[in-house]
C-alpha cells in the first residue's frame, strides 16, 4: 500500500511541477507574441521621420510623433514630481510612524484610489485643473497621472521599508540615531532598490494610460510650450490613430506602441543597471 | 546671591509633563511624523474630493432614479432612461472570468519561478513578465481584436459548445450564438493583463518564505511539490491573496482593452459568449459624446457605482486577509 | 542730441512692434466631431503653412464633447456632426453660430457568405433590420429589391457604434425618417438604445466586426469605406431610386433644399427629395461663438472661415467629402460678419 501511495505522490510531484513550468512558459510566450506582433507591425513604420517630425494630416505620409514622444516624457516627469513625493512620504508614514486605525484608513483609501478607473480620475482632474482655468494643459495631464502614481508608490514604499531587516534598524538606534535619522539615512537607502522599482512600475503603468489624458492634456498637433498648453502624448496618439481609417496612421500607431514599450524597457533596464552599480540594496 | 539663584533656575531641567506643540516640533522625530502624516492625509483628502465630485455631479441622475438605478436594465440616452444593472453584471462577470484564468496560471508560474527555476533565469523571466504589465491597454485591445476574437469564434467557442453544450447546468454558460466578442473574450484579455501582477507579487512573497520551512518539510519526507503546496504557499498566502486583489482592482477598472472585445451591448445574458458591457467601458465610450445633463450625470453615477464596488471588494479583501493572518502565515 | 536718441528709440520700438506682430503666435484650440477629422486636419495644416504664426489644434473627441467644451470655455471653437438642439442653445451661456463645412455620407456595409454583389436596401428594410424585426438575410424585404442574388437563410448580425458619434446621429436620423416605429421607440441621437446588435468602437470597430462576422451588417462613413476598399450597398431614396453613395449623390442631397436652409444653418438633409439624392447624407458644422474677446484669435478664426469657404473647399473631394453648394457658401460668407 505504501509503495502505491509513494508512486502516486511521486507522479503527482512530477506532474504538478511540470504544470508550473508550462504555466510560466505560457505567460512568457504570450509576452513574446505581443512583442513580436508589435515589432513586426511597428518596426515597419519606424523611421527617422517618426522621431523627428510633427504629425501630418490625413493621407500625407512622412508625418511623425516627435511632439508625442516629448509630450509623454514631459507628462511622466510632471506625474513623478507630483505623485512620487506624496506616495513616498505616505509610505514612510505607514511603515515607520503610523498608528493602528489611521494607518488602516490610509491603506484602505490607497487601495480604493488604485481601483478607480482611469477615466474617472481623468474626469476628476478635469474638474480640478481644467475647468477653473478654462483651458487644457500639460499640468492637468500630469496631475491626473500623478494621482494614479500615488497608490502604487505607497504600496511599494511601505512594503520595501518593512522588508529591511530589523538588525539594521536596531543597529542604528543602538548608535544613538533618532528615528527620523534612522529612516532617512539607513532604512530608506537600504530599501531604495525596491522603492525605485516600484516607482518605475507605477510610471510605466501610467505611461500607457489614455483615458485620463483625454480631458486634461487634450492633445496637440504642434509643440507644446511651457506647462499650460495642451500637450500630445503617445497613448493618445495610439488611440486616435488606431481607430482611424487610415493604413498609414495604423502603422504609426503600431510604431508608437513599440516606442512606448521601448521607453519603458529602457527605464527598467537603466535603473537596474544603475542600482547594481551603486551596490546591491538587498545584500546585508 | 541673586545671580546664582537665577543661574540655578536656568540650569533646571525641562519639565517632564506634556510639552506644547512648538516644543515638540523642535524634536526631529515629531517633525518627520507630522510631515509624513500630512502627505498620508493628502491621499485621504484627494480620495474624498474625488468621491465628492462624483457625488455632486451625479445629483441629477440620483434624484431622478434613486435606488432603481441599480436594478434597471435599460440604457436609453434618447429618452433619458438609465440603469446600471447590465454594466454591474458585465463588470463582475468579466472580472470573475479573468481571475479564474489568471489565478491558477499566475500562481503556477510564480511557484515555478520561486521554487524551481535557477535564480538568474527566474530573475530574467520575472523581468520579462513585468514588461507585460507595461504594455498599454490599447495595444491589448487591438491584439484582442486581431487574435483572440477570431480564435474564440472559430476554435475555442465551437469546441466548448461541443463539449459542454449538453451538460446540464453548464450548458447555459456556453450557449451560442458565438460571434467572437463577448464576456469570455473580455475575460481572457483581462486575464492576460492582470496575470503579471499576480506573478510578480506572489513570486516576491514566495521568495521571502524562510528556507527552513521548505527544508523541514523535505526532511519529513515530503516531495518537492508537497513541500511547496502544503507548506510554502500557505505560509505566503496573505501576500498571494493581496496580489489577487490587486489584480481584481485592475480588472474592474480596465477600460480600453475591454471595450474593444466585449461587444458593447448593455444586455444581461448567462452565456459567456454573449456580448455585454462594463461600467468602465461605457463611460469611456460615451462620456465625450454625452450631450445632456441627465446623460452625463448618469454616466458619472456609474463611476460612483464602480467606486462603491471597489470599496466593498476592498473591505472583503481586508477581512479575508485578517482571517488568513489569524490562521498563521506570513504578513505581507 | 535728444532728437536723435528719440528717433532711434522710436525706430527700435516700431521695429520691435512690427516684428512682434509677426512672430506672436496665435494658438487656437478646438474640439469636436470625428466624422470630418480628416478634412479638418488637412485644412488646419495647410492654413498653418500659409500663416505660420497661426496654430489651430483640433482634437476629435466627439461631437458632444465639442459642444460641451465650447460651453465650458476650454476651447476656442467646436465642431459637431449634429446641430445643437434648441434646448442646448438656450442653455448655452455663449451664443453660438453654426457654420457648415463639408458634406459626408454614411453607408451600409455587410459580409454575407457567397454574396459579392452590391445589395439594394429599401428604407423599411434597413429600419426593420436595426429594429430586430427582420432577422434573416433571405427575408422578402431584402430579397425583393435584389432579384438574382442568392441570399442565404442565415441570421443577420447587426453591428452599430458603441461610442457616441455623429455617424450614429446621421444614421439614426435617417432611420427615424424611414420608420415611424423607429422614431417612437428608439429615436435619433449620437448614442441610442439599440434594440439589437453588437457595438464596435469607432468606424474601425464596426468595420472590423463586420469583416470578421459572417452575416453582419453595419454602417460606416463613406470616406472610411472608400479609403479601405470596403464594399457597401445602395440605399433607396425618397424618390424610390436605389443610389450608391458618392460625392454627386451627397451634393444633390444638400442642393435639393439649398434655398430653404434656415438662417442658422441647422438642418437635416437625410432623406432629401430628388432622384439623384443619396438619402443618408449630412452637413457637419463648426460651432463658433459670436463674441470672441481676444482680437488676435477673432481675426484668426474669421480669416480661417473665409479661407475655408473659398480655397478650403478645393480639398474636400480629394478626401471623399462633398463641397458645400454655392448658395450655402454665399450665405455663410455673410454670416461671418456676425462674429465680434
Amino acid at each position: 500500500m505504501n509503495r502505491l501511495r509513494l508512486i502516486w505522490r511521486k507522479s503527482l510531484n512530477v506532474f504538478a511541477l511540470t504544470l508550473t513550468g508550462v504555466a510560466a512558459l505560457a505567460v512568457v510566450s504570450i509576452l513574446f507574441l505581443i512583442l513580436g506582433y508589435l515589432i513586426y507591425n511597428g518596426g515597419k513604420s519606424l523611421s527617422w521621420d517618426f522621431f523627428t517630425k510633427l504629425p501630418k494630416p490625413v493621407g500625407e505620409t512622412g508625418g511623425g510623433m516627435a511632439n508625442a514622444i516629448v509630450g509623454s516624457l514631459k507628462l511622466l516627469f510632471l506625474a513623478a514630481v507630483m505623485g512620487v513625493p506624496v506616495g513616498l512620504m505616505a509610505g514612510v508614514y505607514l511603515a515607520e510612524f503610523g498608528g493602528k486605525t489611521f494607518s488602516f484608513v490610509i491603506r484602505y483609501t490607497t487601495d480604493l484610489l488604485n481601483g478607480v478607473p482611469s477615466i474617472v480620475i481623468g474626469i476628476f482632474a478635469y474638474s480640478l485643473a481644467v475647468m477653473p482655468v478654462k483651458h487644457f494643459s500639460a499640468l492637468a495631464g500630469g496631475l491626473a497621472l500623478g494621482i494614479m502614481v500615488i497608490p502604487i508608490t505607497v504600496r511599494s514604499t511601505e512594503q520595501f521599508l518593512r522588508s529591511v531587516p530589523g538588525a539594521l534598524r536596531e543597529g542604528a538606534m543602538a548608535l544613538g540615531a533618532s528615528k527620523w535619522k534612522t529612516v532617512a539615512t539607513v532604512i530608506l537607502p537600504a530599501a531604495k532598490g525596491g522603492i525605485i522599482t516600484g516607482v518605475l512600475l507605477a510610471l510605466a503603468r501610467v505611461a500607457g494610460e489614455t483615458a485620463p489624458l483625454l480631458f486634461t492634456a487634450f492633445g496637440n498637433r504642434f509643440w507644446s510650450p511651457g506647462l499650460s498648453q495642451p500637450i500630445s502624448s503617445l497613448p493618445v496618439m495610439i488611440y486616435t490613430y488606431a481607430i482611424a481609417p487610415y493604413d498609414d496612421w495604423h502603422r504609426q500607431a503600431w510604431a508608437a506602441g513599440l516606442v512606448l514599450l521601448g521607453l519603458v524597457l529602457v527605464a527598467n533596464v537603466g535603473t537596474r543597471l544603475a542600482l547594481s552599480r551603486g551596490g546591491s540594496a538587498r545584500s546585508v | 546671591m541673586s545671580s546664582t539663584a537665577t543661574t540655578l533656575e536656568h540650569a533646571a531641567p525641562p519639565q517632564s509633563g506634556p510639552r506644547s506643540l512648538i516644543q515638540r516640533l523642535r524634536h526631529g522625530d515629531e517633525v518627520a511624523h507630522l510631515l509624513t502624516l500630512i502627505f498620508a492625509a493628502l491621499i485621504l483628502l484627494l480620495t474624498s474630493m474625488l468621491v465628492y465630485e462624483l457625488w455632486v455631479n451625479s445629483h441629477l441622475s440620483r434624484s431622478k432614479f434613486g435606488m432603481m438605478f441599480f436594478f434597471t436594465r435599460v440604457w436609453d440616452p434618447v429618452f433619458g432612461d438609465f440603469g446600471a444593472l447590465p454594466f454591474i453584471y458585465g463588470t463582475l462577470v468579466t472580472s470573475v472570468v479573468a481571475l479564474m484564468i489568471a489565478v491558477p496560471l499566475g500562481l503556477a508560474a510564480a511557484i515555478f519561478l520561486s521554487e524551481l527555476a535557477p535564480r538568474r533565469i527566474s530573475d530574467t523571466i520575472s523581468f520579462l513578465i513585468d514588461l507585460l504589465a507595461a504594455v498599454p491597454s490599447v495595444i491589448y485591445g487591438l491584439l484582442g481584436i486581431f487574435i483572440v476574437v477570431p480564435l474564440m469564434r472559430t476554435e475555442i467557442g465551437p469546441h466548448l459548445i461541443k463539449w459542454f453544450g449538453h451538460v446540464p447546468y453548464l450548458s447555459v454558460l456556453f450557449k451560442p450564438p458565438n460571434y467572437g466578442v463577448g464576456f469570455f473574450t473580455a475575460g481572457i484579455v483581462l486575464a492576460i493583463m492582470v496575470v503579471p501582477f499576480i506573478i510578480s507579487v506572489s513570486r516576491e512573497v514566495l521568495l521571502t518564505v524562510p528556507r527552513e520551512q521548505r527544508e523541514a518539510a523535505l526532511a519529513l519526507g515530503a516531495t518537492r511539490w508537497e513541500s511547496t503546496w502544503k507548506v510554502v504557499v500557505p505560509w505566503a498566502r496573505t501576500g498571494i491573496l493581496g496580489s489577487i486583489f490587486l489584480a481584481l482592482a485592475r480588472a474592474l477598472g480596465e477600460t480600453m482593452a475591454v471595450t474593444m472585445v466585449i461587444g458593447n451591448d448593455p444586455k444581461i445574458s448567462m452565456s459567456l459568449f454573449a456580448s455585454g458591457h462594463t461600467i468602465a467601458a461605457v463611460i469611456a465610450n460615451e462620456f465625450t459624446e454625452a450631450n445632456g445633463d441627465l446623460y452625463l450625470s448618469a454616466l458619472i453615477e456609474l463611476g460612483l457605482v464602480l467606486f462603491l464596488m471597489t470599496f466593498i471588494l476592498n473591505g472583503l479583501a481586508r477581512i479575508l486577509i485578517v482571517a488568513t493572518e489569524r490562521g498563521g502565515g506570513q504578513t505581507a | 542730441m535728444m532728437k536723435k536718441t528719440l528717433l532711434v528709440v522710436s525706430l527700435l520700438v516700431g521695429l520691435a512692434a512690427a516684428a512682434g506682430a509677426q512672430s506672436n503666435p496665435v494658438l487656437l484650440n478646438a474640439a469636436g466631431a470625428t466624422f470630418p477629422y480628416p478634412i479638418y486636419s488637412k485644412w488646419f495644416d495647410v492654413y498653418h503653412q500659409q500663416h505660420p504664426n497661426i496654430q489651430i489644434n483640433y482634437q476629435s473627441i466627439g461631437s458632444g464633447g465639442g459642444i460641451r467644451q465650447l460651453q465650458a470655455g476650454t476651447v476656442d471653437f467646436g465642431a459637431s456632426d449634429g446641430p445643437m438642439t434648441d434646448e442646448q442653445l438656450s442653455q448655452s451661456k455663449v451664443k453660438v453660430l453654426h457654420f457648415p463645412t463639408v458634406l459626408g455620407a454614411v453607408v451600409p456595409t455587410y459580409n454575407i457568405e457567397g454574396v459579392k454583389s452590391e445589395l439594394n436596401f429599401t428604407q423599411k428594410a434597413l429600419a426593420g433590420i436595426f429594429m430586430g424585426t427582420i432577422t434573416k438575410w433571405n427575408d422578402p424585404a431584402i430579397a425583393g429589391p435584389n432579384p438574382g442574388v442568392n441570399l442565404p437563410n442565415s441570421d443577420i448580425v447587426v453591428v452599430h457604434r458603441s461610442d457616441g458619434s455623429g455617424t450614429s446621429y446621421i444614421w439614426t436620423d435617417f432611420l427615424s425618417k424611414a420608420s415611424d416605429d423607429w422614431k417612437s421607440k428608439v429615436g435619433k441621437g449620437t448614442s441610442v438604445n439599440w434594440p439589437v446588435g453588437l457595438g464596435g468602437k469607432g468606424n474601425e470597430g464596426v468595420s472590423g466586426l463586420v469583416k470578421q462576422t459572417p452575416g453582419a451588417l453595419g454602417y460606416i462613413e463613406l470616406i472610411y469605406a472608400v479609403q479601405n476598399n470596403i464594399s457597401y450597398g445602395k440605399v433607396q431614396n425618397a424618390a424610390g431610386k436605389f443610389v450608391k453613395a458618392d460625392l454627386a449623390g451627397v451634393t444633390a442631397a444638400a442642393a435639393a433644399d439649398a434655398n430653404n436652409i434656415p438662417e442658422d444653418f441647422r438642418v437635416s438633409i437625410t432623406n432629401a427629395s430628388g432622384a439623384a439624392v443619396y438619402p443618408i447624407s449630412s452637413f457637419t458644422w463648426l460651432l463658433i461663438p459670436t463674441q470672441i474677446p481676444d482680437a488676435a484669435k477673432r481675426d484668426a478664426i474669421k480669416g480661417f472661415l473665409l479661407w475655408m469657404l473659398k480655397d478650403g473647399q478645393n480639398y474636400n473631394e480629394g478626401l471623399s467629402y462633398a463641397k458645400l453648394p454655392k448658395p450655402v457658401v454665399e450665405r455663410e460668407l455673410k454670416a461671418i460678419s456676425q462674429i465680434q
